[in-house]
């Protein structure tokens, strides 16, 4: 059993919310999630939700923000929460409100993203009988969410929302759904927060054995080619400045996952940058070359490891995680350290020395130096990456960046360097288009002071557009890019290499001007179609208060490089004609 | 690895939809289930799942830790790794003309099996035991011809304290 504190600060209105009244289950909903500490609730009303809008309407303490469609609301939830480290939560409604939440649910699963979402369901009565707008949201959720809840007397109502943010928020983090059938919405009694939680099957292993931690230690002073894979679970855990300390106390170089870039600082002369399909020539050599591979909060996703058989080769697998599930999962796991990442290298550092690895650093850095990220730049035409470099150049690498899925997403990875943890969001691994704009709304409404800049591709632009109404109506200024090429590019990229340049349906010829439809939504939009346009445009967007979308008009055949081809190891790179 | 058979025993919750969340599992992350079971455990609120799978070490180590995920699991044991007591029971209705009678009461007397009905033109016959045994069983029935088969999949428990 385990007793939390309850977030909400604001002492005034914890002692308001806490009072023991009678009210709806509705009310209880909204006094929880303040509790919990939420400031801003994303969603989309609709029949089964009718009661909980109206607790919403004229509850001045209650930030709610009105998507124009639910997988923008939930996306948008989840920028909140992977920018700030708190719960992300959206609300939306039965039947379709609450399908349309699952690519964002499925999206959150796969990135350990903490969500609270709140769906409503039809009449308790009614559930099973096919009645209008009904889903069972909780079936459908199942495999894509941690857990999830059917509310069934609204006495449970508020012990669930506890239990859901406990559950969301700990271990490693997902997404937790609350289904709340509309007569529960309704239905009143009394008021009564408890903040004990005892989850008997849930008790997420905080601290490692002690026996695996001095068995890393003792591989790292054995290892002659030691390398650290730093992944997303470092981020969620808070650990970079116990990352920073660990790398500096063993000199060992260390590899950031695409989810896991801001999680070591790029300016570290011992960062190799990001390993898989489109990583570094240097980080994936050093996987492959490695005696000492240490993933710290990291999956061994496929798109790091490419073909798994062939993967790290010579190296000892040490695997620090706070989900012992992924421990052995796909790679054989000589270390495993199941923990808090930030409390398995406080542990680590406290004994942890350095590593005799000179002459594999002097190896890494002459690879480094010899193989850099390169492209053909020329003046002909505006190159993707110039995009990026310049957007890095002029926020000084302080942005918060935003993605969407694609050819820009890799780009954006390579060409923008990270030092600062929760300033790279990005689907990673669902892979969802949509994402990066809703997100950047989401990441701005947690961070109304910091630049946010989302980068979107042509195609996944096109799938969440709708919400520059939101930018334009509350004035949220995230400088909205898109890169445009005309193509669904890393699809053309597939089709070239592997297909034979079959092209099959990749034009998106009839796309919409992205100037007009940023001004018919009431947002600034500029476009830049060379490098002079480019920096110009870029200029006035950051010189703008508000909103902007800038649509750079991008070399339609670039391609990213390096890339190592399905069924490939990872040291097949194809480096490009760069 | 060799993939041998394993008998698992889960405790859970006894909350709606914990079989689903547990079978679910089973079919998403591509491990096999030969036999699922769920009754009430010794305990208020908690159900007991006996799941009978095949995989090797590697396999189970990963069934167990992804079944720990699911917030309603509470304990997850291999009992097979242990010395056990498994038993399975089936019910075989099975032709028989009265002629045939005596003859299939004595196999099933020496299963130690029992009649539990007897029709115009059947007889219906309990067998509780191992899997084998009950393989057995239906085996030897069959000649006679099979009617219905129904079998509740494995019960199981670690031996002695």
């Amino acid at each position: 059993m385990s007793t939390l504190t309850l977030k909400a600060t604001n002492k005034e209105l914890y002692t308001k919310l806490m009072q023991p009244d009678v009210i709806t289950g509705s009310e209880i909903l909204l006094r929880s999630l303040l509790l919990e500490g939420v400031d801003c609730v994303f969603g989309y009303p609709g029949g089964a939700v009718l009661y909980i809008y109206d607790a919403i309407h004229g509850n001045p303490d209650f930030n709610h923000l009105l998507t124009r469609h639910e997988q923008g609301a939930i996306h948008a939830a989840d920028g909140y929460a992977r920018s700030t480290g708190k719960v992300g939560v959206c609300i939306a409604t039965s039947g379709p409100g609450a399908t349309n939440l699952v690519t964002g649910i499925a999206t959150a699963y796969m990135d350990s993203v903490p969500l609270v979402i709140i769906t409503g369901n039809v009449m308790s009565t009614a559930i099973g009988t096919d009645a209008f707008q009904e889903a069972d949201i909780t079936g459908i959720t199942m495999p894509i969410t941690k857990h999830s809840y059917l509310v069934r007397d609204v006495k449970d109502l508020s012990k669930i929302v506890h239990e859901a943010f406990h559950i969301a928020s700990t271990g490693r983090k997902g997404p937790v759904l609350i289904d709340i059938p509309k007569d529960i919405s309704a239905h009143k009694t009394e008021f009564n927060y408890d903040n004990q939680i005892n989850i008997r099957g849930y008790n997420p292993t905080v601290l490692p054995n002690k026996l695996q931690v001095e068995r890393l230690l003792k591989a790292i002073d054995e290892a002659k080619k030691p390398v650290i894979l730093a992944g997303g679970g470092v981020v969620y855990a808070g650990a970079q400045e116990e990352l920073l300390e660990f790398v500096s106390k063993t000199n060992i170089p260390t590899i950031t996952t695409l989810l896991g870039i801001g999680g070591f600082p790029s300016s570290n002369d011992l960062w190799l940058g990001m390993p898989g399909m489109h990583g570094t020539y240097t980080a994936n050599k050093a996987l492959q070359s490695c005696d000492l591979l240490i993933g710290i909060g990291a999956r061994f996703d496929d798109r790091v490891t490419m073909k798994v058989d062939g993967f790290a080769p010579n190296a000892k697998i040490a695997h620090i995680d706070v989900d012992p599930a992924e421990v052995g999962k796909v790679v054989e796991t000589a270390i495993p350290c199941v923990g808090d990442v930030k409390k398995v290298l406080e542990l680590v550092n406290q004994k942890a020395k350095a590593a005799q690895s000179e002459a594999w650093i002097q190896e890494l850095q002459m690879m480094k130096k010899e193989f850099p990220l390169k492209y053909k730049d020329d003046n002909k035409h505006l190159k993707p990456q110039y995009v990026i470099e310049m957007i890095h150049k002029t926020t000084e690498g302080e942005a918060i960046v935003t993605t969407d899925v694609g050819q820009h997403q890799m780009w954006a990875a390579q060409y923008y360097k990270f030092n600062h943890p929760r300033s790279w969001i990005t689907s990673g691994g669902l892979g969802t288009m949509g994402f990066g704009f809703p997100a950047a709304i989401g990441a701005q409404m947690g961070n109304p002071d910091r630049l946010v800049v989302s980068i979107n591709g042509d195609g996944g632009m096109q799938m969440c557009a709708q919400e520059l109404a939101i930018c334009a109506i509350h004035n949220i200024p995230v400088k909205i890019v898109v890169i445009n090429n005309q193509v669904l590019g890393m699809v053309r990229q597939w089709q070239e290499i592997i297909y034979d340049n079959r092209y099959s349906h990749i034009d998106l010829s009839g796309s919409p001007d992205f100037v007009k439809l940023a001004e018919a939504y009431g947002v600034k939009g500029l476009r830049a179609t060379n490098k002079e346009e480019a920096q110009k445009a870029w200029q006035e967007a950051m010189d703008t208060p508000g909103p902007v979308l800038i649509d750079f008009i991008v070399e339609k055949h670039e391609n990213v490089y390096p890339m190592v081809k399905q069924g490939s190891t990872i040291d097949e790179m194809l480096m490009g004609d760069s | 690895m060799n993939a041998t058979k394993h008998t698992i025993s889960i405790l859970v919750n006894n909350q709606p939809g914990v079989l689903q969340r547990v079978a679910s599992l089973f079919g998403r992350r591509g491990f096999n289930i030969e036999s699922i079971t769920v009754g009430k455990s010794e305990e208020e609120g908690l159900s007991r799942m006996i799941i009978v799978t095949i995989g090797d070490d590697q396999k189970l180590e990963q069934i167990s830790k992804q079944l720990y995920k699911v917030i309603d699991v509470i304990k997850v044991i291999d009992i097979s790794a242990n010395p056990m007591v498994e038993r399975e029971l089936a019910l075989i209705k099975v032709n028989a003309e009265p002629s045939i009678r005596p003859e299939i009461i004595g196999v099933v007397e020496t299963f130690r099996a029992t009649i539990v009905d007897i029709g115009p033109k059947s007889i219906m016959v309990q067998v509780v035991g191992d899997s084998d045994k009950v393989k057995a069983m239906v085996e030897l029935l069959k000649p006679y011809g099979v009617i219905q088969l129904t079998r509740t999949g494995v019960a199981a428990m670690i031996r002695g304290v």
